[in-house]
C-alpha cells in the first residue's frame, strides 16, 4: 500500500551560489519558513516539474518532506534542519543571515567569515 | 618538491580555460546540468549540502610556503577564510561559488596545483607516508614514487573512465603511517640483498564493504614499478564490475576473483605491457628522485631545546606529545595540530594557514605536509628553533598537544557539509575532545585513535579506528554506531562493531564509560588501548558498554 502524502516543499540548490533555496507561490527564497507548502501529490509533483524546469535558476530540485505551521513550514527531519540552517560547527551557513524575500540570482559574495 | 615542465603548465592552463568555457556555457543555458556536472567533477567542483565544494589535490600532501600562502589567500578571496584538510590530504572549500572557481583555479595554477581528478572514476591523488624524507625508519623517501605514479596516471587516457575511483598509498618505511592496506594499491617500499624494491598490495578499502589489502608481489623492482601498477589497474579497468557501483571496486574484483588468479592475470598483462615502456620511465624516476633529496641539513647546539623541556611544562608535554623521530641528528618532525579542543578537526582558518607557512620557511626547510590524520607537519625542524617555533604556534592557537591522543580524532565532513552523510561527524569529535579536555585524562588514556564517519562511506576511516564511529540516519534520528580494534598502521584490522548503535545525546557517554573501562582493565599504564583490546577481546568492552539497565538508569 503506497504511503499516505505528507506535506512537502520544492528544494534545490541555486545555480549560482550553490545555496539552499526553495520554491515559493511565484519564485524561490533562502528561507524555509517562505516556502510554498504542498498539500496535494499532484500539485506537488506538478510543482516539482515546473522546478526542475528552471536548470538556469536551480540544481537537483526534490521534494522535501516539512510540517505545516502558522509560522510557515518547518523541517521534520534533521537533514533538512541543516540544509535550513548551516552547519553546526560555525555560525556561518544560513543562521548567519539569509535574506528574506524572493531572491534575484545575482547576490553578492557572503562577507562572513569564520 | 615536484616541479611542473612547460608541458605541466599548458595542460593545466588549458584545462583551466576549458572550464572556464565551461562555465560560462552553464550559466548561459547553453550546457544543461546533466552535461555539466561531469565536468566540473572532473575539475574537483561538487555539489554539496549548503554550497559547492572545491576538492584541491595536495600532491602525497607535500607543500612549500608558497603554496600554503595561495591556500590561504584563495580561502580568503573567495570562500569563508578557512579551509578543510581531508583524510586524503587534500583541502576542501565549502563556500566558493560557481563563478568564482574558475579564477581560484587559476590561482592553483599559478602555485603549481590543481583539482584535477579530484572527483570521478579516475586514479586519485596518490598519498604518501606524511613523514616522508624525514623519519628515522625510513628505507627510501616514497615521494618520487608518487610522484612518479602522478605523473603517470594524470590525464592518463586508459584510466579516465574506469569502474569506479581507484586510490594509491604510498610508504617508504615498515611502519605505516599511509594506511596502504586499507587502498585499492598500496605500495611499501621495502629491502632485498641491499637492492631497493616494492610489496604491492592490492584490494583494500574501506567504505560498505571494508577489506584489508593483500599482497599480490613482494617484490618489484624499481625498473617493473610502474608497467606493473599499469598492469594491475589495466585488469581491473577490464574485469571490474561496471554493473554495479558498490561491486566495483578492485577490492570486490580481488574478493571475486580471489588473489591468485588477479596476481596471474597481471602477470599475463605485464607481459604484454612491460616492452612498452622502454625505460623512459626509469630515467624519469632518476630525474625526479633528484627533486627529492633532501634539505640542507645544519649542524648547531641543541641547547635551547635542552633548557625549554627542562624549564617549561608546557613545552615538555607539546614536545613529548607533538615530536617524531628525525632522521638527521639534531632534527625533529613536527606535527601541528589542527584539533584544538573542539574545534573542527582538519579545518585552519586562512591566519593560521600563513602562520604554518611562516613557520615552515623560517625553520623548516620551506616544507610542510598534510597528514592523513588532517594534521600539517614541519618534516625538517632543528631542534634548536624548537622553542620559538612553539611559542609562535601558541600565539596562533596551533600548539595543541594531542597528537596521536584521544582529542586526536579524524572526522569527515558529515552532515554539516557533505551531501551523502547520513549523520553528523564533527560535533560528535568536538564534544569528545572537549569532555576529555576537561577530564584531563588524555595523556594518562595515552594512544588511542578514534575516527569519526557521518555515512557508510568511511571518509573518516572509522572502519580502522582503535575506537569507530560510525553516523547513520536510524528512523529519522543520528544513531552512531561503534567498531573496535581497527587498526590504520602495518598491522591493519578491520574494527568490530560492538553493538547496537547510540544516539547524539548518549554516544559521548558511551565513549567516556568505553575509556573509563580500558582504565581499569588494562595491564599497566603502559598498554595501550588497542593492546589491551587485542588481549582481552571485545566481551570486557562490550559490557562496559552496555551496562545492565539499572545501571545506566543511575548515571
Amino acid at each position: 500500500m503506497p504511503k499516505p502524502f505528507t506535506p512537502k516543499v520544492v528544494t534545490a540548490n541555486h545555480l549560482l551560489e550553490g545555496d539552499v533555496i526553495y520554491q515559493t507561490a511565484d519564485g524561490w527564497t533562502r528561507n524555509l519558513a517562505e516556502a510554498e507548502i504542498l498539500l496535494e501529490q499532484a500539485d506537488a509533483d506538478m510543482r516539482l516539474i515546473e522546478a526542475s524546469q528552471q536548470t538556469d535558476v536551480v540544481v537537483g530540485a526534490y521534494l522535501a518532506n516539512a510540517d505545516a505551521s502558522d509560522d510557515g513550514p518547518q523541517a521534520n527531519h534533521f537533514r533538512e534542519e541543516f540544509r535550513a540552517t548551516g552547519p553546526s560547527n560555525y555560525f556561518h551557513g544560513k543562521q548567519a543571515g539569509a535574506l528574506p524575500g524572493p531572491l534575484n540570482g545575482q547576490e553578492s559574495h557572503n562577507p562572513s567569515r569564520i | 618538491m615536484y616541479r611542473y615542465n612547460e608541458f605541466d603548465a599548458a595542460f593545466v592552463a588549458e584545462r583551466n580555460r576549458q572550464f572556464r568555457a565551461q562555465v560560462e556555457r552553464r550559466v548561459s543555458g547553453a550546457l544543461t546540468e546533466d552535461e555539466f556536472k561531469p565536468l566540473r567533477l572532473m575539475n574537483g567542483l561538487y555539489l554539496q549540502l549548503h554550497a559547492y565544494m572545491l576538492r584541491v589535490a595536495i600532491p602525497y600532501g607535500t607543500l612549500d610556503s608558497a603554496r600554503m600562502r595561495q591556500l590561504a589567500y584563495i580561502a580568503e578571496r573567495w570562500d569563508k577564510g578557512y579551509g578543510h584538510f581531508t583524510t586524503r590530504q587534500n583541502i576542501q572549500y565549502n563556500w566558493p561559488k560557481l563563478k568564482d572557481v574558475p579564477d581560484m583555479l587559476d590561482a592553483l595554477a599559478e602555485v603549481e596545483m590543481h583539482a584535477i581528478q579530484t572527483s570521478g572514476n579516475t586514479i586519485r591523488n596518490v598519498t604518501a607516508d606524511h613523514f616522508a624524507g624525514a623519519a628515522a625508519d625510513e628505507i627510501a623517501d616514497p615521494r618520487p614514487i608518487a610522484e612518479l605514479l602522478r605523473q603517470w596516471s594524470t590525464d592518463h587516457p586508459e584510466f579516465q573512465f574506469m569502474p569506479r575511483k581507484f586510490k594509491i598509498a604510498v610508504t617508504g618505511s615498515p611502519n605505516d603511517r599511509a594506511v596502504i592496506k586499507a587502498h585499492d594499491i598500496g605500495i611499501r617500499v621495502v629491502e632485498r640483498d641491499g637492492e631497493i624494491g616494492y610489496e604491492v598490495v592490492v584490494g583494500g578499502g574501506l567504505g560498505r564493504t571494508p577489506m584489508i589489502g593483500k599482497v599480490i608481489n613482494d617484490f618489484v623492482a624499481q625498473e617493473d614499478l610502474l608497467p606493473y601498477l599499469e598492469s594491475v589497474v589495466s585488469v581491473w579497468n577490464q574485469i571490474g564490475r561496471r554493473d554495479n557501483k558498490y561491486k566495483a571496486r578492485i577490492k570486490i574484483t580481488v574478493h571475486e576473483h580471489g588473489i591468485d588468479e588477479i596476481r596471474a592475470l597481471v602477470a599475463e598483462r605485464f607481459a604484454l605491457v612491460k616492452p612498452r615502456f622502454e625505460g623512459v620511465d626509469a630515467a624519469l624516476f632518476e630525474e625526479i628522485k633528484t627533486h627529492f633529496s633532501g634539505p640542507d641539513f645544519v649542524q648547531k647546539s641543541e641547547a635551547p631545546f635542552k633548557a625549554a623541556y627542562h624549564e617549561d611544562p608546557v613545552f615538555r608535554s607539546w614536545a613529548d606529545t607533538n615530536l617524531t623521530a628525525h632522521r638527521e641528528d639534531g632534527y625533529a618532525i613536527v606535527s601541528i595540530s589542527l584539533k584544538k579542543h573542539g574545534q573542527t578537526p582538519g579545518d585552519a582558518s586562512a591566519d593560521q594557514m600563513r602562520v604554518m607557512a611562516d613557520l615552515a620557511e623560517r625553520f623548516g626547510h620551506d616544507e610542510l605536509r598534510i597528514s592523513h590524520e588532517q594534521n600539517v607537519i614541519l618534516p625538517h625542524v632543528h631542534k634548536a628553533d624548537l622553542p620559538a617555533l612553539h611559542a609562535a604556534l601558541k600565539e596562533a592557537e596551533l600548539a595543541t598537544a594531542n597528537i596521536g591522543l584521544i582529542s586526536d580524532i579524524i572526522a569527515c565532513p558529515g552532515m554539516d557539509y557533505c551531501a551523502l552523510a547520513t549523520a553528523r561527524s564533527i560535533p560528535i569529535a568536538q564534544q569528545i575532545a572537549t569532555r576529555f579536555d576537561e577530564l584531563k585524562l588524555e595523556h594518562e588514556i595515552g594512544e588511542l585513535k578514534i575516527k569519526i564517519s557521518g555515512c557508510i562511506n568511511a571518509c573518516g576511516h572509522h572502519h580502522v579506528g582503535h575506537i569507530g564511529i560510525l553516523g547513520l540516519d536510524r528512523a529519522g534520528v543520528e544513531n552512531y554506531q561503534i567498531t573496535l580494534g581497527g587498526d590504520h598502521t602495518e598491522t591493519a584490522a578491520i574494527g568490530e562493531r560492538a553493538g547496537p548503535g547510540f544516539s547524539a545525546e548518549d554516544i559521548l557517554p558511551a565513549i567516556e564509560r568505553l575509556v573509563h573501562g580500558y582504565l581499569d582493565l588494562r595491564a599497566s599504564s603502559e598498554e595501550t588501548f588497542i593492546e589491551t583490546f587485542r588481549r582481552i577481546g571485545m566481551e570486557p568492552f562490550k559490557a562496559v558498554l552496555y551496562p545492565p539497565a539499572p545501571a545506566v538508569a543511575a548515571e
